[in-house]
């Protein structure tokens, strides 16, 4: 996957004011890997609490989530987030999107519950006693009090996602993106996350091919070859995603 | 696998600064080379005995897994000896390397199960901060230490469950061919992982780091 910085970041230039009010908007965005394109002309812009986004595998729908924070700059078009451009105000845009991957070993960086969960807020220059305090909230909020010195690799996968979110959460993102946040996890722990994600105060768009978790969701995505297929409420654009895939059978 | 990471408790040792354990680690493992001899190796491995187990309150399957890891070495280094020195001189001159070797690891281990990961980085990243003047961001190699702790399990784990895979499909896994074919897809597995790890890194801010 394709990875770039823009000339401007790392500046110390302030950055742009943000404005909370334009939401998330992609205008005539797209990506390709070198010849292979995988999103062409997109242009949406996204304001509402809960946003999914389904497609088939390869549609587009996971480099769509990357797009949303800058993992992943437009190789045409741009995406602003508050009014921010990923490409040219990259860290006040990852200031105010957190991202949640699919396998939560590959995001923990640090051996133990606690340090890892502190990782981001040192990084974000917290000072070390509301570093601890903020810490201790997020593991509490996310039951895993119990485990704070715990190796994060002794955790269970529930236990490993949740401290995934919880590494997200407590840098106090405005939008958090998911992507497949319950592709690896059982049934008792993929509810226990869908409950979470509901009860987050942030904004989300969730990446996902669990199509119950987005029932009650505001808006659903369907991306099907690098466009999108149908953007409605989560009844039709769902039925629409299945109507897609029985015709492709 | 499983590392002795740390061990959760508010002993005296555990209250000690990681950087005044980790010094003490290595001036004894000098003590140990300096002074080769019976009653200072002996008496260095009662020391760690008494602190880990004792004053620390370190349950004794943390020290002998650290020891169990170790103990095809020193088999073999006590072999070496033997075959080199000797019956008499091997197992005395042997014993006493072995011994020395052991006592290294358990206190290493002691200096790990009661001080924090990220105590020991703040450590390493003082301890580097001289190198700042030649380009070097001592907080990147903390990042380091912290990543290769924490990734030595998992990798461990993935190569496990390759192996498992490889043996449901009728792979022996045993034997050096086993071996070689688990390095190919572990390899992939692995440049995977670093990729998404990159990613994360870049999402939780690792740019603003100092």
């Amino acid at each position: 996957m394709r990875r770039r910085r823009s000339a401007s970041d790392g500046s110390t230039a302030p950055a742009a004011a943000a404005d909370p009010a334009r939401g998330i908007e992609l205008r005539d965005v797209g990506h390709a890997y070198g010849e292979r394109t995988v999103l062409t002309d997109l242009t949406v812009t996204l304001h509402e609490q809960r946003v999914g986004v389904v497609g088939a595998n390869g549609s587009g729908k996971s480099t769509l989530a990357r797009l949303l924070n800058g993992l992943v700059l437009p190789t045409s078009g741009e995406v602003l987030v508050d009014g921010l451009s990923t490409a040219t105000e990259l860290r006040a845009v990852r200031r105010r999107v957190g991202f949640v991957f699919q396998d939560p070993d590959a995001q923990i960086v640090h051996p133990t519950v606690a340090e890892d969960v502190a990782y981001g807020l040192q990084n974000q220059g917290v000072p070390p006693a509301e570093r601890a305090t903020r810490v201790a909230e997020a593991l509490v909020r996310f039951g895993l009090d119990g485990h704070a010195d715990h190796p994060a690799h002794l955790l269970s996968g529930g236990q490993k996602q949740l401290l995934a979110i919880a590494g997200v959460v407590v840098m106090r993102p405005h939008r958090i993106v998911f992507d497949e946040p319950t592709t690896l996890l059982d049934l008792l722990n993929t509810r226990r996350i869908a409950d979470l994600i509901t009860s987050l105060d942030e904004r989300v768009v969730v990446v996902t091919h669990d199509l119950d978790l987005l029932t009650d969701f505001d808006r659903v995505l369907v991306v099907d070859r690098g466009r999108i297929a149908a953007d409605d409420a989560p009844a039709p654009a769902l039925a629409a995603y299945r109507a897609l895939m029985d015709a492709r059978r | 696998m499983t590392l002795a990471l740390y061990v959760a408790s508010g002993s005296p040792v555990h209250r000690v600064p990681a950087g005044v354990k980790l010094a003490l680690l290595a001036a004894g493992s000098l003590l140990l080379f300096v002074f080769a001899s019976w009653p200072v190796v002996l008496g260095g491995l009662a020391v760690v005995l008494l602190v880990g187990l004792g004053l620390a309150g370190l349950p004794s399957a943390v020290l002998w897994q650290q020891a169990r890891a170790v103990l095809w070495v020193l088999l073999a280094l006590l072999v070496v000896h033997v075959l080199v020195d000797g019956w008499r001189v091997g197992l005395t001159e042997g014993g006493l390397a072995v011994t020395r070797l052991l006592t290294l690891v358990l206190a290493a281990a002691v200096v790990t199960a009661t001080s924090r990961v990220s105590e020991m980085v703040e450590v390493v990243e003082r301890v580097c901060s001289p190198l700042r003047v030649f380009g070097v961001r001592p907080a990147r190699i903390g990042l380091l230490v912290a990543m290769t702790l924490r990734f030595i399990p998992v990798i461990s784990e993935r190569a496990a469950r390759i192996r498992e895979a490889q043996a449901a499909r009728g792979g022996t896994g045993r034997g050096p061919r086993a071996q070689a074919r688990i390095v190919v897809p572990l390899l992939v597995q692995v440049l995977v992982l670093a990729h998404t790890l990159a990613e994360a890194l870049d999402a939780r801010g690792a740019d603003s780091e100092a």
